[in-house]
């Protein structure tokens, strides 16, 4: 268990190693491993949100293409790149599924943040990796209702209000890197 | 721009349905909105998508084409870096999502009078639900209303109070269909929310139901 823990949270980084790569060198080659691993789960997810396996392909498309030209934006403090890739593939998804617009919270100032610390970074990845776990310990019906609101087939009054899933740590790393950040731009 | 003095906050409920992005957009504008205002809700939300993430990393692959990188590739070298320099940043009332739905800040509004002082102004947005700005002046009472469905209130300036608490600023009241209420103004200032329901409101009293299609609320 632990072992797969930390070789799952490496992976994280891995990918995390990655997005730095098309960001700083515009690596092609690091962008060609992102696309094989996340490439076909995003197609399975966009499948699983009803939509067609065409429509599917370029939505998938669409958002890998976002990735590299928002490369610069992402912070590895505040997400993984699985959870990143998740944002902007969820709001493809709305605009093509539902074609309505979803509006965005305010963007904290980006461009002249520091370097994310790279403590919090690890820490981050890492529980990630946990809630992961966590995850896919709930049994089959409490996965089931989660998997379900995220794939579009629940209401916001048929969610319900406890997860049953250990977020506070995971929060409590994101407000700490918020803090921060607020912190740093005083 | 972010209020440490918020005491009501975006249910568990409403804010995956928003990480999960499957809320009608009057209700994603105002969840939005209160998460520009409050960075403990902003934080919640991140761990909920780090629950989306891990749904896609779970997600049966599904083969893509052969040429289908080769085919990103095409279109990365079509578009090019989403520069993004400064975000905007909003005022302390009126964060960047609200103001793109009013097209400017609060003097930009076109307020149309509903009686008693009471003014508002309904948002463009897609007509599973309806986003308005209400205005209430200093002392006024919104007329006793109940709900058939969801209904969000989000303060931006001044405070209101009803049957269930004190609403201050960035501070969110969620009401559902058990609830009647008449919110009142503080004294010290004028009101002004942000309300969005997914259902018409019930009001108990003749006059403001014949009003009511006029309200178009």
């Amino acid at each position: 268990m632990t072992s797969t823990n930390e070789k799952r949270a490496t992976e994280n980084e891995d990918w995390v190693t990655c997005i730095d790569l098309i960001r700083e060198n515009g690596d092609e080659e690091a962008f060609a491993r992102l696309f094989m691993h996340f490439a076909p789960r995003v197609k399975g997810f966009l499948m699983r949100s009803g939509s067609d396996a065409t429509q599917a392909e370029e939505c998938t498309q669409d958002v890998m293409a976002t990735l590299w030209h928002k490369a610069h934006l992402f912070d590895p403090a505040r997400a993984t790149a699985a959870t990143w890739i998740f944002t902007i593939a969820r709001n493809r998804k709305i605009d093509m599924l539902r074609r309505q617009k979803r509006p965005e919270p305010e963007d904290l100032p980006w461009g002249h943040e520091p370097e994310p610390d790279q403590a919090d970074v690890l820490m981050l990845q890492q529980e990630s990796e946990q809630l992961a776990q966590a995850i896919a310990a709930l049994p089959d019906k409490q996965r089931v209702l989660i998997e379900k609101a995220y794939f579009g087939d629940l209401s916001h009054s048929e969610i319900a209000d406890q997860t049953g899933l250990p977020l506070g740590t995971i929060k409590s790393r994101i407000r700490l890197a918020l803090d921060r950040l607020r912190h740093e731009m005083k | 721009m972010s209020d440490s003095n918020i005491k009501h906050h975006v249910s568990d409920a409403l804010l995956m349905a928003y990480s999960a992005g499957t809320l009608p957009e009057a209700f994603s504008l105002t969840v939005a909105t209160h998460i520009s205002m409050c960075d403990e809700c902003r934080a919640r939300l991140g761990a909920l998508d780090c629950i989306g993430g891990v749904i896609v990393e779970r997600c049966d692959a599904q083969e893509m084409p052969e040429d289908s990188l080769s085919k990103t590739m095409a279109l990365i070298r079509k578009g090019r870096r989403d520069e993004a320099p400064h975000a905007r940043r909003g005022s302390v009332n009126m964060p960047v999502p609200l103001q793109d739905y009013i097209g400017g800040g609060l003097e930009s509004v076109r307020w149309r009078s509903v009686g008693m002082g009471v003014k508002q102004a309904v948002l463009p947005t897609s007509p599973d639900a309806t986003a308005r700005l209400l205005y209430i002046p200093a002392g006024a009472a919104v007329p006793d209303h109940g709900h058939r469905g969801t209904e969000l209130t989000l303060v931006l300036q001044g405070a209101f109070r009803d049957a269930v608490a004190h609403f201050g600023p960035g501070d969110l009241e969620i009401a559902d269909e058990d609830l009647d209420h008449t919110p009142v103004a503080d004294i010290g200032e004028d009101c002004i929310c942000l309300a969005a329901t997914d259902a018409p409101l019930r009001f108990r009293s003749m006059l403001p139901r014949m009003a009511q299609p006029f309200l178009r609320i």
